[in-house]
């Protein structure tokens, strides 16, 4: 098996900022699970990166990612064996060995989960995810476009409780593994989505963990060298940039525990009397400009500062933040009517229709 | 009331002496390594200016800079046991995992974890062992460590299990110094337990240094009661300073952007503070700094303190003025404090901001002749430049689109003679030692951070009573009752989480109560 890149310690910096800027927005700040993979490789070893065509066809590989609110993970840090319960009960019902360890989420602070797993089994980790950026929900997933599904999942707490799942549909599992979660404390961790490596080939988002690397090392790198970091990572994304501009009115409300929001923003330089509006709920999904809809999920909305080039939240989104907003195409998995069903606008309550971004 | 305030920063020690809002003299000397007689020096200096006797003076009110110095250059710090509560949850990150190893190791590199701590919702994550607190004490008596930090998981939402245990170790521990991290940071566990941890670590030196402050106080002769300034731009009384002497951090750009407010007589404004090397610019609400949002790092420690949300520059009077191809550079390099031997006015060699705005006629400093030679093209590009990193500055601590005023304080304020970023520009009286003059206002303050969850009491309900909590906390502080005023409300709810769980934040403030 061919090993693509070795991650050590240091890596996992860069990972965790590029992480941030595939959270769209949302995922979660990575850097208590940062400090969890670090932990982990310093304790175990540095994680070995496969091409997702080094899997056998009959390999068999498992996702594993936090589920909950980010706020809750910052406060209730995890034991630290939940991931591995998790994997390994369901590796125990799944009645034979897991040959790789799979990512669910490259946005937010599931970019880094996985790498705790990886560390301590010592298996492979994929390069890729299941989403190739954030998203709320579990069933949003490029899984199970290919018929995998969600159960059976274990699910993990902090005291060491374990839920197995076994449910009728996707949608199900998300709907029964959050009300869990409220229970367990707001935050679980847990492995679902079992494949074979023949599936792993047909629906991963590929080269994602090595993208979020990449997106590290750029804005570091621009940093240092006094380049600008924005254009770095536009450069580095070919990604476009769909407007530079500063925050002038912010509207958040919470419908169904979700935070929904639209930020409005004034053009500033190249943007200079046009007009943005970008609307959020947990990740930004829609973006409009001078009154029309250019960007929709599911394809990628990140925000950057300006100056800094740091991914922002949309919690953090505040009046007078001057932001670039860059955009980039989705993995053509998403641009499916059935991926569109999914995670398009219309499922998040939008009454838009997905536009392909050129 | 007659006041005293000074500013105790790294170069200067500024003093100011007011007469209820009147200042009656401010004067700046410089400081001392033993503090204290930095700050006898600085008394005497402005009781002499402002005419008044030391039996005259009502309260002294102190800001420095030395406890952020301690911290950042390792010294002076107490051996610190650090001991959570939330097992099983958190074991995978023991405490002091991201700290620099040079300053885990200053303080003893000592942590234990222990069960106990809550959910998000109050639940017990597990109950709270006498027996295993009580091996821990042992250990720490062992280790003739005298000094513990206690951290329980969601403590901003009950802080029972910080106190039991403490209970425990005072038993266990006669004469034990506890810091509880529920007393000083919110939610966020490795930052507050970083803030508890550091604070901890400081309390041998902070009754040492507030010391030296009453010492001072007391040869000058003064009989009033004496506080120490917080980063939040309010207050604490010595002893509470100095059994919390962490909550200092950041005092300085709190201070004179508090006196910048108060001089002005503005409450909303943009505050841009310029010194010699770095102009601080940051925006006031209603009076106050607005506070960042994200960590903020102190000597390579990740806190969450209500820490201001000051921007930097790196331009300030001394700033060095280069020409280059790609046209003329400002900053950020200066000749700092030697300016008064380096600027060309002052018969140097470098060129400095100071001798550009000399050269234009903006100001009278030093020697004029000097600067003559200087062209209209480079003066002119010159204060371009100031004006552009000052307009790009301030555009982003711009908090809303009215048109705020922006307030220049600090020794480099003649770069400045025009409006900045088309807002109207106050340069108040006093202008050089405002930050000794936010030290001398500064009032009382109380504050809440928890999460509630929604779906039982309801959004009114859960503000209501954490008004009521920041309130109480004010008064507990030293503020007097009538004069309290919530200043600040902020409700975010938790993301990803079904049930309306917000976090609430809320603070109290009110004026100094003296009897």
């Amino acid at each position: 098996m061919k090993i693509k890149r070795i991650v050590h310690v240091e890596d996992m910096e860069d990972i965790a900022t590029g992480g941030a800027i595939l959270g769209t927005g949302g995922g979660g700040d990575p850097y208590v699970g940062k400090l969890m993979a670090q932990e982990a490789i310093r304790r175990h070893a540095p994680v070995k990166i496969i091409d997702v065509d080094e899997l056998a066809d009959d390999a068999l590989v498992v996702p594993v990612c936090m589920m909950g609110a980010p706020t809750v993970m910052t406060e209730k840090i995890p034991a630290g064996r939940e991931l591995i319960i998790a994997f390994r009960k369901l590796e125990e019902l799944l009645g034979r060995k897991i040959d790789a360890v799979l990512c669910g989420e490259a946005g937010g602070v599931n970019s880094t989960t996985p790498f705790v797993v990886a560390a301590e089994t010592g298996l492979p980790l994929v390069d890729g995810d299941g989403m190739g950026r954030a998203f709320p929900e579990l069933q949003m997933e490029t899984f199970g476009m290919y018929g995998v599904k969600a159960t059976p999942m274990v699910l993990c707490d902090d005291k060491g409780n374990s839920l197995v799942l076994d449910t009728v549909s996707n949608a199900w599992t998300e709907r029964l593994a959050r009300a869990a979660t409220v229970e367990m404390g707001g935050s679980a961790l847990l492995a679902f989505y079992s494949m074979d490596g023949a599936t792993a080939k047909k629906c991963v988002v590929r080269g994602t963990l090595s993208l979020t690397a990449k997106l590290g090392e750029t804005l570091r790198g621009a940093r240092a060298g006094h380049r600008d970091p924005v254009a770095a990572i536009v450069d580095e994304l070919d990604a476009q940039v769909i407007f530079h501009g500063r925050i002038k009115d912010i509207e958040r409300r919470t419908v169904g525990g979700f935070t929904r929001g639209k930020a409005r923003f004034e053009g500033v330089e190249e943007w200079k009397g046009h007009d943005f509006r970008l609307d959020f709920q947990n990740e930004f999904l829609v973006a409009e400009r001078d009154g029309e809809i250019i960007v929709t999920t599911p394809d990628l909305i990140t925000a950057l500062e300006a100056e800094s080039g740091n991914p922002v939240t949309a919690d953090a989104l505040r009046y007078g933040l001057r932001l670039k907003v860059l955009a980039l195409p989705c993995n053509p998995l998403w641009r499916t009517p059935q991926g569109i069903n999914l995670v398009g606008p219309r499922y998040f309550g939008y009454d838009v229709d997905y536009r392909t971004l050129a | 009331m007659i006041r005293i305030g000074i500013d105790v920063g790294g170069t200067n020690t500024d003093a100011v002496v007011m007469d209820g809002a009147r200042v009656l003299a401010g004067v700046k000397s410089a400081t001392t390594a033993d503090v204290m007689s930095g700050v006898v020096n600085a008394l005497a200096d402005v009781l002499k200016a402002s005419g008044k006797a030391a039996a005259d003076i009502d309260v002294v009110m102190i800001g420095t800079t030395h406890f952020t110095n301690a911290v950042v250059q390792r010294r002076d710090l107490a051996k610190t046991a650090a001991v959570r509560l939330g097992l099983p949850a958190t074991a995978s990150l023991p405490p002091m995992v991201d700290w620099p190893e040079d300053l885990r190791e200053a303080i003893g590199n000592l942590s234990y974890l222990a069960h106990g701590g809550n959910e998000f919702d109050g639940r017990k994550i597990s109950p709270l062992d006498e027996a295993e607190l009580l091996q821990i004490a042992e250990d720490i008596k062992a280790k003739g460590v005298n000094t513990i930090a206690i951290t329980s998981v969601f403590s901003p939402v009950s802080d029972e299990c910080e106190k039991q245990a403490a209970a425990i170790f005072e038993k266990a521990i006669p004469g034990v110094h506890i810091t509880l991290s529920s007393e000083i940071g919110r939610i966020g566990l490795l930052e507050r337990e970083n803030a508890a941890i550091m604070n901890a670590c400081l309390r041998d030196l902070s009754r040492d240094v507030i010391e030296a402050f009453r010492n001072a106080i007391a040869s000058a002769g003064i009989k009033g009661k004496f506080f120490l300034t917080q980063n939040d731009g309010t207050l604490m009384e010595a002893a509470f300073a100095e059994k919390f002497p962490v909550l200092t951090f950041a005092s300085g750009p709190t201070n004179s952007m508090r006196g910048a407010a108060f001089l002005s007589g503005v409450k909303d404004a943009i505050v841009v503070d310029i010194g010699g090397t770095t102009s601080d610019v940051g925006s006031l609400q209603k009076g106050f700094p607005r506070q960042a949002t994200v960590a903020v790092e102190v000597g390579g420690v990740r806190t969450n303190f209500r820490m201001p949300d000051v921007f930097s520059i790196g331009l300030g009077g001394g700033s060095h003025v280069v020409e280059t191809d790609k046209g003329v550079k400002v900053g950020p390099t200066s000749v700092g404090y030697r300016i008064i031997s380096e600027a060309l006015i002052f018969g140097g060699k470098t060129l400095t901001t100071s001798d550009v705005v000399v050269a234009a006629g903006k100001y009278d400093l030093g020697d004029r002749s000097k600067v003559a030679h200087l062209s209209p093209a480079l003066i002119a590009a010159t204060e371009a430049r100031i004006a552009a990193m000052l307009e790009d500055c301030v555009e982003r601590s711009r908090l809303s689109p009215d048109p705020l005023p922006v307030i220049v304080v600090g020794g480099g304020s003649i770069l400045v003679d025009k409006p900045i970023a088309g807002l109207e520009l106050i340069k108040p009286d006093h202008f050089a030692v405002a930050n000794a003059v936010g030290a001398a206002i500064a009032q009382v303050s109380g504050e809440v951070d928890r999460v509630y969850a929604l779906a039982e009491i309801g959004r009114d309900a859960a503000l209501a009573d954490a008004k009521a909590q920041a309130v109480e906390a004010a008064v507990s502080a030293g503020a007097s009752r009538d004069s309290i005023e919530i200043v600040d409300v902020e409700d975010v709810p938790l993301a990803y989480l079904p049930g309306n769980a917000t976090r609430v934040r809320v603070k109290a403030v009110g004026e100094l109560h003296v009897v």
